[in-house]
C-alpha cells in the first residue's frame, strides 16, 4: 500500500468537509458548482480506491491521530461500506454533473454557493457514517448529514418543501435521538463506543434489560431514518419537493446509509452476542418489509405525480432490501446488499430522467407528461431503461437482485418461502404497472395544450442520464462488481470467512 | 465461417439491421425497405449456413459472458432451435415483402419505427432459438415481449393502447410471475440451467412438485397461449396484419411453444416426465384449449379474431404433442411448428390482403370475394385446408406424426382430441371457403376492388406454395428433428 492509500478512509470525509466552507465564498455560482462537482468527483475517486482495496478482501482500518482503538477514533471500510461509498459518491457526482441547468432554474444564483456547501456537508456526513467504526461518531455524522439535507430539501423554489422538511426534521430528530438513547444505554453497560469493542464487552451483559431496550431504541430509530414502512411518512414529500438534483442524491443513498448502520449494528455487533437475535430480527423486520413492498407499491399505482410515484416506489424498494436481510442467510443478505446497489442505479437513472423532464415540462403530474415522448424521445428512452431495471427485466441491474432474492426465498423453503416469492413477484408486477402508466402517458396520451417548448433536455444533463441508464445495462449483463462486494459484505456481516 | 461466428452473427445482423433501417428511414422509404430486405436476406444466409453443421450432428456453442456464477449468456445449436431460427428468418424475408405492400397500401404512420422494431423482434427470436440455457432463453423471451409492444400498439389510438396493455400485461405478469420463479427454481434444484439431452432434473425433484414446476413453465410461457393464458392473442390482433402474420402466427407464439417443448425435452427429459404421474395434467389442459378455442372460433364474426382463436387451438396441438412424451410425438410437435407457420402466415397474409384491397374485416363481407381476389382466396383455401389437416398440405404431415406418437403412448385422449378438433376446424373454415367462392358478391357499387398490391399477393402465393410443398418435402426436417429424441424413430421413414 502506498502512503496515500492508507489515508483514504479519512480523506473520504475530510475532503468534502474542508471544501464545504470554502464553497460559500466562491462567486459566481458557476465556480461554486465547479468546485463542488470537482470535490464530489475526487470523493468518487477515493471511493473507487477504497473499493479496489475492498475487492482484495481486506478491511481498511485507520486510526485517527494515530490513537489506537478503542481509545482513539477508528475508521474502517469493508466491502459493504465500500459498496455504499461508491453509491453515495457516484450519485452525488452524477447529480451535480447533470444538475447544473436544473439547479440554475430552481435556485437563484446568489444562494447557490450555500446550497452547494450544504451538499458537500451531506456528502461528508454520509461518508462519515460509512467509514466510522464507532457508534458515537456515527451519530455525529448522522446529525451533520441530516441537518445539511434539510437545507438541501428546503433549498428549492417550492414553498411546500418547508412543511415537508419540517416533518422530516421532526421524524429525523426523533430517529437520531432514539439512536442516541440506544448507544447511551449500551455505553452505560459496556463503557465503550467502538463497535468491535462493544461486541467483545457485550458478551458479559448480553441478556440484561438495558441492552434489550437499547437494541429496541436503535432499531426503531434507524428504521425511522431509513424510512422503513410504516415509519416512511416523511419520505415521499421530502423527495418530491426537494430540488430535482438533490432528489437524485437522496433517493440513491440517504435511506440506504441508515440501513447500513442498522445492518452493521445488528449483524456485526449484536448477532454474535445475543443467542435469540436472529429469530427476533427476522420476525420483527420481515413483516414490515412485506407490508412495505405491497403497501407502498399499491400507493404508487394510483399516484398522479411522477416524483411522488417514484418516492413511494423507493419505500417499496427499501422493503426488498430489508426482506433479504431479514432472511438472515448468506443468499438473503447478499441479495439485500446487491439490491442497495442496483436500486441506486435504477432510481438514480429514473430521477435523472425526471430532472430532464422537469427542465422542459410545466409540472411532473402525469397529465402534463402527455406526449412528452414525442418531444423528448431520448429522455423517455432513458426513463424506460431505468424503469425496466426497477421492474427487474433481465439484462438490467435490477434483475440480478431479483434473481438473488428469489433464490434466497427458495432456500428458505416451505410455504413461507413461496409466500415470499409471491410478494417479490407481486411487487415487481406492480412496478410494471406504475412504470407503464408513465410510459403510456408519455407516448400515447394526447397533450391537452400545444407544448410551448419542443426540445430535448440540455446535452450534458441528457448524456449523464444516459450514462446512468447504460450503467443499468452494463451492471445487468456483467454484475461482477456488486456481486463481489455484496457477497463479501454479507459474509463479513454474518461472521463467515470471506 | 466458423459456426460460433455464425451464431453471433445471427444475433447481430438483425440488431445492426435495425440501426441501419432507422438511419435509412431518414433518407427515404425506398432505401429503408431495401435495407430491411437486405437484412432479412443476410440473416437467412447466416442462419441457413449453419445447417450443415447440425445435420452432421455437431452441436457448436459459444458462451458470451458469465453474468452470475454458473449463470451465463450462452448459445448453442441444436435441432429444435435450428428449425425455429430457419423458420423465423425464412419467413421474415417473405413477410418483409408483404409488409411493403401492406404498409404502403394502407398508408400507415410511423413506418420506420415499424421496420426497426420488427428487426429487433427478430433478433430476440434468434436469441430464443439459439439459447443454450434457461437464463439466456428468459432474457430474450422478455426482450421479444418488449420489442413487440410498439408493434402491437402501432396505431396509437385509445382502443389500440388498451389492447396493447392487455398484451403486455398478460405476457409480463406470466413471465415474471410464473416463468421467472420456475427458471430460478430449476437453477436452485439442478445447479444449472443448461439444455442437456435427457434433461437435468431427473432425481432432483419428485412427486407433485414436478407437476407444479411444469405448470409454472407452461403458464409462465404465456406466448404459447394455453388457456387461460390465451387472452393476449385476440387482443394483439389490433396490430397491423404483417405483425399478426409473422409475430402472432410464427415468431412470438412459436417462441411460447418452443419454450415448452424445449423445456420438456431438454430440462425435464421426456422419459423422466413420462414416469412422473403429476405431469399428466398438461395433456388435459392442452386438449381443453384445443377444443375450447375451436368452439370459440366457430362463433367469431371477425376474420382476424377467428384466425387468432384458430392459432390458440393450433398452438395447443404442439403443446399436446410435446406432452404426449413419446419420440414420434415430439417430432410431430416440431413438424407442426413449421406446418402451422406456413399455413397460418398464409391465412393472415390473405386477411391483410383483403383488408388492404377492400377494407373488409368481417366474415359476412367475404361473400363472393373469390372472384375479385382469386389469388388471395386460393392461398387462403390452401392455408385453411392445412389447418384442417387435409392432404396434400403440410398440416397433414404433422397430424400424422402426432397421431403416431399418441399410439406409441397409448394415449386415446390425444387421439380423440385431434379427431374432434379436425371436425371443428372444418366446421369453421369450410363455410368461409364455400361462401367466398360460391356466394353472391354484394360489394356496394363504387367500392369495387381487385387484388391487393403485388408485393402482398406475391408473398401469400409463396407461403401457400410452401404449405403445399411441405407435404412432399418434409424429409430433411423430420430427419433433423429425429435427433431430438432417442431412440431415433425409424417407423415412419417411408412417409
Amino acid at each position: 500500500m502506498s502512503s496515500i492509500d492508507a489515508h483514504l478512509p479519512v480523506l473520504q470525509v475530510v475532503v468534502p468537509l474542508l471544501v464545504a466552507p470554502l464553497v460559500t465564498i466562491l462567486r459566481p455560482s458557476g465556480l461554486a458548482w465547479a468546485a463542488t462537482t470537482a470535490t464530489s468527483f475526487m470523493a468518487l475517486m477515493i471511493a473507487v480506491g477504497l473499493t479496489a482495496g475492498a475487492l482484495e478482501g481486506d478491511i481498511q482500518r485507520y486510526e485517527v491521530g494515530a490513537w489506537a482503538a478503542p481509545y482513539g477514533i477508528e475508521l474502517a471500510v469493508d466491502s459493504f461500506g465500500a459498496l455504499l461509498l461508491l453509491i453515495l459518491t457516484g450519485a452525488s457526482t452524477f447529480a451535480l454533473l447533470a444538475g447544473k441547468a436544473s439547479l440554475d432554474q430552481q435556485i437563484e444564483s446568489g444562494r447557490q454557493p450555500l446550497f452547494f456547501s450544504a451538499w458537500l456537508l451531506v456528502l461528508a456526513g454520509l461518508a462519515g457514517i460509512l467509514v466510522s467504526a464507532d457508534a458515537f461518531n456515527i451519530f455525529v455524522f448522522m446529525e451533520i448529514s441530516s441537518l445539511a439535507s434539510y437545507v438541501l430539501i428546503a433549498g428549492g423554489p417550492d414553498r411546500r418543501a418547508l412543511p415537508a422538511v419540517f416533518k422530516y426534521l421532526m421524524m429525523g430528530t426523533i430517529g437520531a435521538t432514539f439512536y442516541l438513547i440506544g448507544i447511551g444505554l449500551i455505553y452505560m453497560m459496556t463503557g465503550t463506543l467502538n463497535l468491535a469493542d462493544i461486541q467483545v464487552r457485550l458478551v458479559d451483559v448480553a441478556g440484561l434489560r438495558p441492552v434489550v431496550v437499547a437494541i429496541g431504541f436503535i432499531t426503531v430509530g434507524l428504521g425511522l431514518k431509513a424510512a422503513v414502512f410504516p415509519l416512511h411518512v416523511w419520505l415521499p414529500n421530502a423527495y418530491n419537493f426537494a430540488p430535482h438534483a438533490a432528489t437524485v442524491l437522496l433517493a440513491a443513498c440517504a435511506a440506504k446509509v441508515s440501513l447500513y448502520v442498522l445492518l452493521t449494528f445488528d449483524f456485526v455487533v449484536l448477532q454474535p452476542v445475543l443467542p435469540e437475535h436472529d429469530p427476533h430480527f427476522g420476525a420483527f423486520l420481515m413483516p414490515l418489509a412485506v407490508l412495505g413492498i405491497l403497501a407502498a407499491s399499491a400507493v404508487a399505482l394510483f399516484e398522479p405525480n411522477l416524483k411522488r410515484l417514484l418516492a413511494f416506489s423507493s419505500v417499496a424498494q427499501i422493503g426488498y432490501i430489508l426482506l433479504g436481510a431479514s432472511m438472515v442467510s448468506l443468499p438473503g443478505v447478499t441479495a439485500s446488499l446487491m439490491h442497495m446497489f442496483n436500486h441506486a442505479l435504477a432510481k438514480g437513472a429514473l430521477f435523472l430522467a425526471v430532472m430532464c423532464l422537469a427542465t422542459r415540462l410545466p409540472s411532473l403530474e402525469l397529465d402534463d407528461l402527455a406526449g412528452a415522448a414525442k418531444r423528448m424521445p431520448w429522455t423517455m428512452a432513458a426513463f424506460v431503461v431505468g424503469g425496466l431495471s426497477l421492474i427487474g427485466i433481465p439484462g438490467t441491474a435490477g434483475f440480478t437482485s431479483k434473481w438473488y432474492l428469489i433464490s434466497a426465498s427458495l432456500e428458505v423453503g416451505g410455504a413461507g418461502g413461496w409466500l415470499l416469492i409471491g410478494v417479490i413477484v407481486t411487487g415487481s408486477l406492480m412496478a410494471v404497472v406504475y412504470i407503464w402508466r408513465v410510459v403510456e402517458a408519455a407516448w400515447f396520451r394526447v397533450p391537452l395544450a400545444e407544448p410551448t417548448e419542443v426540445r430535448e433536455a440540455p446535452a450534458l444533463m441528457l448524456s449523464v442520464t444516459w450514462l446512468a441508464a447504460a450503467a443499468n445495462v452494463y451492471f445487468g449483463l456483467s454484475p461482477w462488481l456488486q456481486t463481489t462486494l455484496a457477497s463479501n459484505g454479507a459474509r463479513m456481516l454474518l461472521g463467515e470467512a470471506p | 465461417m466458423r459456426p460460433e461466428t455464425g451464431i453471433l452473427l445471427a444475433l447481430c445482423v438483425p440488431l445492426v439491421g435495425a440501426l441501419l433501417i432507422g438511419l435509412a428511414g431518414r433518407v427515404g422509404p425506398n432505401l429503408r425497405e431495401t435495407m430491411t430486405l437486405a437484412t432479412a436476406t443476410t440473416l437467412i444466409a447466416v442462419v441457413w449456413n449453419l445447417l450443415p453443421e447440425i445435420f452432421a450432428g455437431e452441436r457448436p456453442g459459444v458462451t458470451v459472458t458469465e453474468v452470475l456464477p454458473g449463470i451465463s449468456i450462452a448459445f448453442q445449436l441444436e435441432p429444435l432451435g435450428m428449425m425455429f431460427a430457419c423458420l423465423a428468418s425464412g419467413l421474415w424475408l417473405i413477410n418483409s415483402i408483404y409488409s411493403i405492400g401492406y404498409m404502403r397500401g394502407n398508408r400507415e404512420q410511423h413506418q420506420t419505427r415499424f421496420y426497426v422494431m420488427f428487426s429487433v423482434s427478430l433478433a430476440a427470436t434468434m436469441g430464443i432459438a439459439l439459447a443454450a440455457n434457461l437464463f439466456t432463453l428468459f432474457l430474450f423471451y422478455e426482450m421479444l415481449t418488449l420489442a413487440t409492444y410498439p408493434l402491437v400498439a402501432h396505431k396509437g389510438d385509445q382502443a389500440t393502447v388498451r389492447s396493447a396493455r392487455v398484451y403486455l400485461g398478460v405476457l409480463i405478469v406470466a413471465s415474471i410471475g410464473l416463468l421467472l420463479p420456475a427458471v430460478i427454481w430449476t437453477y436452485v434444484l439442478a445447479g444449472t440451467g443448461d439444455f442437456t439431452p435427457g434433461g437435468i432434473l431427473a432425481g432432483k425433484i419428485d412427486g407433485p412438485l414436478v407437476g407444479l414446476l411444469l405448470a409454472l413453465f407452461v403458464f409462465g410461457a404465456a406466448k404459447a397461449a394455453v388457456m387461460p393464458m390465451h387472452l393476449w392473442l385476440p387482443a394483439a390482433m389490433v396490430a397491423p396484419t404483417p405483425v399478426s402474420a409473422l409475430l402472432h402466427a410464427v415468431a412470438v407464439v412459436k417462441a411460447g411453444v418452443f419454450v415448452i417443448t424445449k423445456i420438456i425435452v431438454y430440462v425435464f427429459g421426456i422419459d423422466f416426465l413420462f414416469a412422473v404421474p403429476s405431469s399428466g395434467w398438461l395433456t388435459y389442459a392442452a386438449a381443453f384449449t384445443i377444443i375450447a378455442a375451436s368452439v370459440v372460433a366457430l362463433r367469431q364474426q371477425n376474420l382476424k379474431r377467428l384466425l387468432a382463436y384458430s392459432t390458440i387451438g393450433q398452438l395447443s396441438y404442439i403443446v399436446l404433442a410435446s406432452a404426449t412424451l413419446k419420440p414420434l410425438a415430439e417430432v410431430g410437435a416440431t413438424v407442426h411448428m413449421v406446418a402451422h407457420a406456413f399455413g397460418k402466415i398464409t391465412l393472415f397474409f390473405a386477411a391483410g390482403a383483403i383488408y388492404t384491397a377492400s377494407k373488409k374485416t368481417e366474415l359476412a363481407q367475404l361473400r363472393g370475394i373469390g372472384q375479385r381476389m382469386p389469388w388471395t382466396m386460393a392461398a387462403f383455401t390452401i392455408g385453411a385446408l392445412s389447418m384442417i389437416g387435409v392432404p396434400p398440405t403440410g398440416g397433414f404431415v404433422s397430424k400424422w406424426y402426432i397421431l403416431a406418437g399418441a399410439f406409441q403412448a397409448n394415449n386415446y385422449l390425444v387421439l380423440a382430441t385431434i379427431i374432434a378438433s379436425t371436425a371443428l376446424n372444418a366446421a369453421y373454415f369450410l363455410p368461409i371457403i364455400y361462401m367466398a367462392w360460391f356466394g353472391r358478391d354484394r360489394t356496394p357499387a363504387g367500392q369495387e376492388h381487385g387484388e391487393a398490391p403485388f408485393a402482398a399477393v406475391l408473398a401469400l402465393t409463396v407461403t401457400a406454395f410452401l404449405t403445399l410443398a411441405f407435404f412432399a418435402f418434409n424429409q430433411p426436417l423430420v430427419e433433423l428433428e429425429s435427433q431430438l429424441v432417442s431412440p431415433v424413430p425409424t417407423v415412419m421413414q417411408g412417409n
